[in-house]
This record gives structure tokens, sequence and C-alpha cells, in this order.
């Protein structure tokens, strides 16, 4: 992640007034969620006079109920699908599967995944988790094709085998990055041309996406787009942005002959109506988890759930319950860098102290935790006690330090600290007594 | 609108999303009209929100550079009727095929004098070089803008291999906001596919190493031709057109 967020700091750095558009995009961001019902209305009325059929969905099931039943009704057998986080939330693939359709993930990273049966780790390199040695040998088993060493030679490889498959599937499924309520346009932003094959190629075209993505504005899309691409790659435009209005006209050669959009709530209004609506505002850029000492640490696949990072440990309680996810908002240290690179700036350390308030106030932290911090906050609350408790405990902590300075083992229910690893001991003063000393030195 | 807006609509997905969205951003029928009009008035201005400095001496260079750090290949003809000798050169250095599918708008040029075989048709799988034009390149970021249609299919810009686009530099804009006033002002609506194409298809998937050419085209060359009628500035600049009411 070092590499990403290197490349972000440089994309930044060019532009004098990044900071003046991330205020704009956040305003942008907030004045659709502030008007949420006008845009989404103005979305549909304007997509509809295009020929667009405008589906709702309430949940994650309505979504893959839709989306089969606009195969079904259609004959279709064959899909393509190019990137959407909406239909990891629902499972979309999968049920898709179940009900005997065809379904083909094209973006490379998730192409990868789905033919070796895994989920999505990072939301925008979804397989940064494998090396090309993995890649190389997947790509051999699956394809029955001589092996290919390097990374070129693979993406040569899943080019020629899903080309065919662009040019034959009878639907393609998208997410989308923008809705555009003043042209009523699905925007997609990709790399690698997939996106484009998944909305030009074949008859039908199916956009899903939650109710937050709309915005009003071409103007407002040119703004975003300046954050989403330096955040997300460190790119100033990615390689192509589509923005897809419509169906194909009469003596149209190409793009689909029906474009439906699937409008998705799935928890998002219940997030619209708490006090952490600015997580709202994500705009999906993989900032966040690119810049977080802890995602570094433990990886995209430990957070259990699609979102990943800082942006997932605030949306998955959200979305999910607090009761299944309750450990996520304490899957960081409160660092703040998340919040620093957010090209919304969603206050992302603020919500994830909020979560653990709530979960604190319901009784979901275990009884020992709960009591220790009422315990601490007793003390902490209490200066004198304070300074007597930590002079204590220093001193305390230097006596089991011992000889050579280490704690190889701590007491009850701090043992597991040491049980591979030693503590380094505390000089035996508090920082209060070394301020206290230095002061008076200073004098 | 007042369909749209009318309260307790419990029956079907679509009026309890926006009920429950009504709620949770406090509204009432009232306001929710008074903000349903203030909305609509916002997408009829559409004010342009801040950007990067533009500050570069020359728009076309700036294009030039840009486009070339994307690893588009760029080059400058003077007149329309040079581009035939020229994609011929790009094609001979690279030994690429010499067969080409073009848009229609290019039915009249001499590509036999150069020894090309250019046809006007659709593309097909297989067809290794898609010539096509552009309705504006933008120099902020060396991106070409095509609006699919009739006379400018989508496709031909993202099945072949290779992808030339003839762009005229008197089409060549600042940005972004400057292209979405040329198309107002020429089209009024966007057609089905507007697509920007900012050099060839890459992924990062793998091992985060930058491979070109995954699903859409290895490479694309960039022709300027610099001779021609040109673009009325007022069309790029002006907002004359806001003024006819629009229904």
């Amino acid at each position: 992640m070092a590499r990403m967020s290197g490349v972000r700091a440089d994309a930044v750095a060019k532009v004098p007034n990044f900071e003046e558009i991330r205020t704009a995009g956040a305003a942008i961001r907030d004045r659709v969620l502030s008007n949420l019902d006008a845009y989404l209305f103005q979305f549909e009325q304007a997509a509809q006079a295009r020929g667009v059929i405008v589906h709702w969905a309430e949940t994650g099931t309505d979504v893959n109920r839709i989306v089969r039943d606009i195969a079904q009704q259609n004959g279709v057998k064959k899909i393509i699908k190019s990137k959407s986080m909406l239909g990891e939330e629902s499972s979309l693939n999968h049920y898709l599967q179940e009900a005997g359709l065809d379904v083909r993930e094209t973006d490379l990273g998730e192409y990868i995944l789905q033919i070796s049966g895994e989920t999505p780790s990072h939301i925008i390199a979804p397989a940064i988790h494998k090396s090309k040695e993995d890649v190389g040998e997947l790509f051999e088993r699956v394809h029955q094709m001589p092996r290919k060493h390097t990374i070129p030679e693979m993406c040569r490889e899943a080019r020629m085998m899903l080309r065919p498959h662009f040019l034959s599937a009878d639907m393609g499924i998208s997410g989308a990055n923008f809705l555009i309520a003043e042209t009523g346009s699905v925007v997609i932003v990709t790399n690698e041309g997939n996106g484009r094959m998944t909305t030009t190629m074949p008859r039908i075209h199916v956009a899903i996406t939650g109710i937050e993505k709309v915005i009003p504005t071409l103007e407002d899309l040119s703004v975003l787009l300046r954050l989403l691409t330096r955040s997300a790659t460190g790119q100033a435009t990615s390689n192509y942005i589509s923005m897809l209005t419509g169906v194909r006209g009469p003596n149209d050669s190409d793009g689909p002959e029906q474009m439906h959009v699937v409008i998705v709530d799935n928890h998002r209004t219940e997030l619209l109506a708490s006090d952490m609506r600015e997580a709202l505002r994500c705009i999906r850029c993989g900032a966040c988890m690119n810049h977080c000492p802890v995602y570094e640490v433990i990886g995209g696949h430990t957070y259990g759930w699609v979102y990943p990072g800082p942006i997932g440990s605030v949306l998955t309680p959200s979305y999910v319950g607090l009761e299944k996810a309750g450990e996520l908002p304490n899957a960081s240290t409160l660092c703040g860098a998340c919040a620093v690179v957010c090209p919304v700036k969603i206050p992302l350390p603020d919500l994830m102290r909020k979560l653990r308030e709530k979960s604190f106030e319901r009784k979901l932290r275990p009884a020992s935790e709960r009591l220790s911090m009422r315990l601490w906050g007793y003390v902490a609350a209490r200066p004198k006690l304070y300074a007597l408790a930590t002079k204590l405990g220093a001193r305390m902590l230097q006596w089991m330090g011992g000889e050579d300075k280490l704690i190889h083992k701590l007491p009850g229910g701090l043992k597991e600290w040491t049980n591979g690893r030693d503590m380094p001991a505390p000089s035996g003063k508090t920082f209060r007594e070394l301020y206290a000393e230095k002061k008076a030195v200073g004098k | 609108m007042s369909d749209a807006l009318r309260s307790g609509g419990q029956g079907n997905p679509r009026d309890r999303i926006l009920e429950r969205i009504r709620a949770a951003t406090g509204k009432d029928a009232k306001s929710a009209t008074q903000d349903l009009e203030a909305v609509q008035s916002r997408l009829r201005e559409h004010p342009r929100g801040p950007r990067p400095p533009f500050n570069w001496p020359e728009l076309v260079a700036q294009f030039r550079a840009q486009a070339s750090a994307l690893q588009s290949t760029v080059e400058v003809v003077e007149n329309l009727a040079d581009v035939p000798a020229a994609i011929a050169h790009y094609l001979e250095d690279l030994q690429l095929d010499r067969r080409a599918v073009s848009w229609p708008e290019f039915r009249g040029l001499d590509w036999r004098a150069a020894g090309l075989q250019v046809e006007q048709r659709t593309v097909r799988d297989g067809d290794l070089v898609g010539i096509t034009g552009a309705y504006a390149g933008i120099a902020e970021t060396g991106t070409l803008m095509l609006l699919s249609g009739p006379q400018t299919p989508a496709a031909m810009s993202l099945l072949p291999d290779t992808h030339i686009a003839i762009l005229r530099t008197s089409r060549i804009v600042e940005g972004m906001e400057e292209a979405w006033n040329l198309l107002r002002n020429e089209h009024g609506k966007p057609p089905r596919a507007v697509n920007f194409v900012s050099g060839p298809s890459r992924s990062g998937d793998i091992e985060m190493q930058i491979v070109l050419g995954v699903h859409g085209p290895y490479r694309v060359h960039i022709v300027l031709v610099t001779q021609d009628a040109g673009t009325p500035r007022e069309l790029i600049n002006t907002d004359w057109w806001r003024q006819p009411a629009r229904t």
C-alpha cells in the first residue's frame, strides 16, 4: 500500500488548490444527501425520458430478484459483469448462477477471484492479495493453457479468454460511480475498458447502484472525478470515463437496446437518518484503506464483509448490524490518516468513535471490558488518584521487568500479550513525573 | 412533480424508499416541494466548481504533453489530406496491419495512395486497427472525448488492438467544463454514450504492475489536424444557449 499512498501524494501535490476542490466535493455530496429525494426524482425523470427503465430495490434480495427477472423475461443466458460493490453486498453472482445463468466477472482482479472462488480484499484492486505466481498457477489450471510467467502474458491470456464472452453475452451488469440528475446518465470509471465493453456490446445493460450515488450536474461530476482518480490510483484521470444515457438510437450500430437502472436502499436510508450520514458521501476511491496502518497489516478479508478498511469499519456495522460487526470500529488506531486523505472529508475516526460509544451503550462489549473502562474512567476523572495509581503502576512494572528490563509474563487477563513476546518494562517513572523534573531543571 | 411528492406512498418500493429518505432528512410535503424547486433551479444553473489552475501558455502543447504522459502517442499534420500518409507511417513503424476500419466521415480520404486498405463499416472482432474522429480534446488531461452515434459508433475505439483518433486542434478545449458547454450548445442533450479516453486500456490488478491493453486497445495514436475552419469560441465559452427556455 506504500506505493498507492505515494502515487496519491504525488498526484495531489500537483494540484495547488486540492484542498479547495476537496471542500467543494464534500459540499456537493452533502447537498445531495440533504435533498436526496429531489435529486433521485430528477434523475428518474431524466433517465426515463431517455428510455431507461428505473427500478427501486429496498434490500439486497430485491436487487437479486429484479436482475434475475430482467434476465429471465428477456431470455438471457450469458451475463458479463464489470465491478459492482453493490453486487458483492447482495451476493448477486451466486444468486444468478443458482438461477441457471452464466455470469462472468470481467474486471481482471474480479475475474481472478471468480475463477479461484474468492472474494475481493480491496475495492479498487480486488486481487491485491494474490501474487503473480498464484495467478500463473490459477490460469494454467483453469484455462488449460501453458504456464505464463510474466504479468503482461497473463493479461493477454485473460483478454483472449474474456473477449468471446463480451461478444456473446446477452446482458451486461455494471455498477455506477455516479448518477447524474441533470441528464439521467450513469457514469462508469474504469482503466481496463471492461466497463465500456459491458455497457456497449450486450443488448441489455443493467446498472445497479445505491441511492446515494446521485450527483446534481456535469460540472459536479468534473469536480468529483478530479478527486476520485487522484485519490484512488494517483491518476489525473482514469483511462475510460463513460457517461451512458439511455438506449441506442434507431440508426446506431452499437449500444444496448434496453437499459435498466436499479436504485438500491439496502440500509442506506437508516444511515441517512443517523448521526453517521457523512459516511454516505463516500465515492469509493479506496484511499482510506491505502493509508490505514491496520488494513496494511491485517488485509482486506479480515474485515469480514464487502467494504474493508476504515470505510468498511463504518459501513459494515451500519449495514449488517453492530451486533455482528461490533469489532470493526475497534480495528483502528484512530491515527486519523483516513480522514486526512478522504477526498470528500468523511470524518472516519469520529464515526468509528461514535460506533464504539454505541456498542458500549448497547452493552455489546464484554463485561470485563466495560468494567475496566468504567474503572479507568473513574480514576481518570480524579487527577490526584490518577497520579497515584500511575505512579504505583509504573514502579510495579519496572520491578516486574527485573534485570533485563523485559516482562516475560503479564498476570491474569493480560497474559495473552506476553504469550508470543516480551513486554519492555517502563522506566519506573510516569510521564508527569518526568515532565515535572525537566521543568524543574529548566528553571 | 406532485406525484413524486405525494406523501404516504406505501404501495411500492419506490415510494417507500423516497418516504424513508424524506423522513431521514426531516422533510414534510411543503418543504419537499420547495426543496425540489431549489434543486431544479440548481440543475438549470449548473454552476462550476473549483478546479486546478489552468495556466498553460498553449492549449495544444498542453494536450500533447498530457496525452503522451498517459501513453497515447501524438503527431501533428496540417491538413486532413495528410492524415493517410501519417497513419501509414505509424503503422509501418510498429509493423502493424495495414488494413483498418474507420468512421464514415473519413471515406473521402485517399487511403489507397498511402498504401492502406480502410473500410467504412461496423467494427468486427478481429479488426486490428480502428480509425475514429473525436468530438473534442481536453487539454487538462490529454483526453479524447467521443460521442456515440450512427456515424460515430462507440465500438470502433474499443474492440481493435490499435485505436487511431483524428482530432482537429480547434476542438481542443481547456477542461471538462468547456467540453460540457460544447456538448450542451451543439447537441442540447448527451448522446447514448460519451466516452472519455485517456490512453490505452490498462490494469494494475496483478501485483500493481501496470500492463497496457487489457480489454480495450493496446495503443492509442492521436493525429492532430491544425488547419480547418475551427470552432467558434462562443460555443465553448458563452452561455447564450441558456436564454431560450427549454421545456
